[in-house]
């Protein structure tokens, strides 16, 4: 039995390290995340991370249903944007069976996704407040996230677990005042944008806690396969929107912010101006969207040809990339792998972590902005 | 001592806990209420009208919840430790004057006694981080020596200078009611605001509250030196942390604010106790507002703060205030002279440590502001 604080010695013999197990129920792991940190002091030594808590055998049940019902799967992999993990999903499926989309579908898909990355990064506003020891973000965070989950439910009946985006299109018209929801939520958007700004993004404190804090250079996060804000933050441009372009992304007028430094307050910086540059979207699209079928015709049956598809796609947390395997003729698919974006970026926390003060571990850790539900799948 | 005085003070210490007690739940609703207005939100609102039995309700949950004691925990430390974090900061209670007669014990080194009894909790913190044989709870406590032990220092150092400018009024300075009266024409703070602004510092920092709540740290260690109780005996804790508040604020008001001092609070003596609640419930507020918006320090840069900036200005704020009293008995200037000339040194010294430290933040805030210019 484990009595008193147990020490052990390290591999460098002069060096005592305490070792603290953080998570799986921890407030600052965001889900069931679990590091055994060895400390000296308040140094942390080593790190070992371990990840399966959340685990659901997404990709193998995906083998047992249908095409139509596995979009519901997506829904529960990064919940806290449910409308980029469908979409990704949806345009495997439609790649495998050349299906056209109507235009309007296109502009319902990017406002959607567009304003569930903003729902996203407020949600990473508010917690990472709370990790950095700040009670007010989280309520500016979750108020404006709250409004834009309204229209959601408007939208699709549904909060989070939307299964709005079926294959060729979506699953019903939007709501009548729509349009004017959509407006008034921006200006709303665009004022708790300001509160946030004033609340954290200037204060000394938040940048003493962040700046310089959890570095990554561009070499190493290409190394580690990092994507998404964490990747941008370290200088590097890629983005799917522009690289790799689908949908209407390319009629769009956006700009990809960029870091220098790849530090916690980078990262943050760029979440924080990705909610700017999503409301320009967001804008431009519900002024130009078009009337018209948001279904295009689909079989009732989906048998894709035989054959390898991969489609990936900008997510809040970065690239989301879905390969399909399908044998030709039948209804499920043969094998169905997902790239999550949160479960890659973890990979680059230990070698963050490595003589940093404990304090600075929950910041990294949500600097990365992970959902567990994705990374365990 | 005989009966009936030991039965007296056994009476005015009930009603003085009791006292306590019902003040620290007012304070846990005022704070809920208060930050939830800060925030947005409507706070407790359910139990009771305006939900004001919210905290009862909580109180009594806690002491109806199973009392929980880690298989591995030092018993006896265990269940002390509560008691002897709680027990000093309730007898400060002894020596702050409530008015002009209500004092408990008015003895003439109460600024010392309120100095030497202000360590003593730390004590406490350390058995029970110790003592639940739990690493986050040994992380919790080993944080709070260090952090109430550095900013102890500011603390007592300021204080120590109104026991110096209380010299010019009484020949027992290190007396609080004296301090209290002293401060009849003027209060304190604006004798020496620096010292105020130092002292508030160090009992949000000893009173571990945001940004300075390291000790607890809910996102890194969890709670800290209490993270393995439950039940009263972790409302115990509660109970202590939010005394310490209420004594901390009675205290500042005492040494800064006046005390008792208001208008015509000479003559009409009942008006006293009030104005003291009034000007404690000032500065209690005022830690609600600090805790609204601001992030957590971390451990070296609070270590850094103490000792690197607040240390040397207390030192500063001590200089300026003795080396005036000294050559002003020296050359035999009145006192209110005296008091104008650390006034405006007061004055001078904290604008030009606001000047320092704002310029340093505006350049940091700039070099940041610069990262992103382009975007």
């Amino acid at each position: 039995m484990e009595t008193k604080a147990e020490v052990v010695k390290s591999a460098n013999p002069d060096m005592a390290e305490l070792r603290i197990n953080m998570g799986p129920q921890h407030p600052a792991t965001h889900g069931v995340f679990r590091m055994v940190l060895g400390l000296d002091g308040e140094r942390i030594i080593s790190v070992e991370p371990h990840i399966g808590y959340l685990h659901r055998g997404s990709e193998k049940l995906s083998e047992g249903e249908n095409f139509q019902q596995i979009t519901t799967l997506f829904d529960r992999l990064d919940y806290v944007s449910n409308f980029n993990n469908e979409w990704v999903y949806v345009r495997v499926v439609e790649k495998a069976m050349e299906i056209e989309l109507p235009e309007r579908a296109e502009y319902i898909r990017v406002i959607l996704a567009e304003l569930n990355r903003i729902a996203s990064h407020f949600l990473f506003y508010g917690t990472y407040g709370l990790d950095t020891g700040a009670m007010n973000p989280s309520m500016v965070g979750f108020r404006e996230r709250e409004r834009i989950q309204e229209v959601f439910e408007a939208v699709s009946g549904a909060r989070m677990m939307h299964n709005y985006f079926r294959v060729g299109g979506v699953k019903e018209d939007l709501p009548d005042g729509f349009v004017p929801a959509v407006g008034n939520l921006l200006d709303h958007l665009k004022r708790g944008y300001d509160d946030a700004r004033d609340t954290l993004t200037e204060s000394e404190i938040f940048i003493e806690r962040t700046a310089d804090i959890g570095k990554l250079s561009a070499e190493e996060t290409l190394d580690y396969g990092v994507t998404g804000p964490i990747l941008r933050a370290a200088g590097v441009d890629y983005d799917i929107r522009k690289a790799d372009p689908y949908s209407i992304y390319p009629e769009l007028d956006f700009q990809i912010p960029l870091g220098s430094h790849g530090d916690c307050y980078d990262r943050y910086m760029v979440r924080m101006l990705e909610i700017e540059q999503s409301i320009r979207i967001v804008e431009q699209a519900i002024s130009r969207l078009p009337d018209g079928p948001i279904q295009s015709k689909v079989p009732r049956i989906m048998r894709p040809p035989e054959g390898d598809f991969y489609v990936h796609g900008e997510n809040p947390r970065g690239d989301l990339g879905v390969y399909l395997v399908s044998k030709g003729g039948t209804v499920r698919p043969y094998r169905l792998k997902i790239r999550g974006p949160s479960f890659s970026n973890l990979m680059a926390l230990s070698s963050m972590l490595e003589n940093v003060y404990l304090a600075d571990a929950t910041v990294i850790l949500g600097s990365l902005d992970i959902v567990l539900g994705e990374v365990d799948r | 001592m005989t009966l009936t005085s030991f039965l007296t003070i056994i009476a005015i210490v009930f009603v003085m806990f009791n006292t306590a007690l019902v003040g620290v739940l007012a304070v846990i609703y005022a704070e809920r209420k208060v930050l939830a207005r800060l925030q947005q939100r409507i706070g407790p609102s359910r139990t009771g009208p305006w939900g004001i039995l919210q905290t009862m309700a909580d109180a009594v949950k806690l002491v109806l919840k199973e009392d929980v004691r880690p298989a591995e925990s030092d018993k006896v430390v265990f269940y002390l430790a509560p008691l002897v974090i709680f027990t000093p900061i309730f007898m400060l209670w002894a020596v702050l004057p409530l008015d002009s007669t209500k004092v408990l014990s008015d003895i003439d080194l109460g600024l010392l006694y309120v100095a030497a009894i202000l360590g003593l909790s730390v004590v406490g913190m350390v058995l029970a981080g110790w003592s639940s044989n739990s690493k986050y709870a040994m992380l919790g406590s080993a944080r709070s020596a260090a952090q109430l032990i550095s900013y102890e220092l500011p603390l007592i150092l300021s204080a120590l200078g109104v026991g110096l400018l209380a010299q010019l009024y009484s020949d027992t300075p290190f007396n609080l009611s004296e301090i209290v009266r002293a401060q009849l024409s003027i209060p304190f703070i604006f004798v020496m605001p620096l010292g105020f602004v130092l002292f508030m510092i160090g009992a949000l920092a000893e009173t571990a509250r945001i940004p300075f709540d390291i000790p607890h740290a809910d996102e890194e260690i969890v709670g800290g030196a209490f993270v393995e109780y439950s039940g009263i005996r972790w409302g115990t804790f509660q109970l202590a942390e939010y005394t310490g508040l209420i004594t901390m604020s009675v205290l500042a008001s005492i040494l800064f604010l006046g005390g008792w001092n208001g208008p015509f609070s000479e003559k009409l003596t009942w008006l006293q106790p009030l104005y003291l609640m009034s000007k404690t419930g000032f500065i209690i507020l005022l830690t609600f507002w600090i805790r609204a918006p601001l992030p957590r320090l971390r451990i070296d840069q609070l270590m850094a703060f103490a000792w690197k900036v607040i240390i040397p200005i207390s030192f500063l704020n001590l200089i300026i205030i003795s080396s005036a009293l000294f050559t002003g008995k020296q050359l035999g200037i009145s006192d209110d002279v005296v008091k104008g000339i650390i006034a405006l040194l007061s004055i001078i010294s904290l604008l030009l440590v606001t000047y320092f430290i704002g310029r340093r933040r505006r350049k940091r805030l700039n070099n940041y502001r610069a990262r992103w210019g382009s975007n």
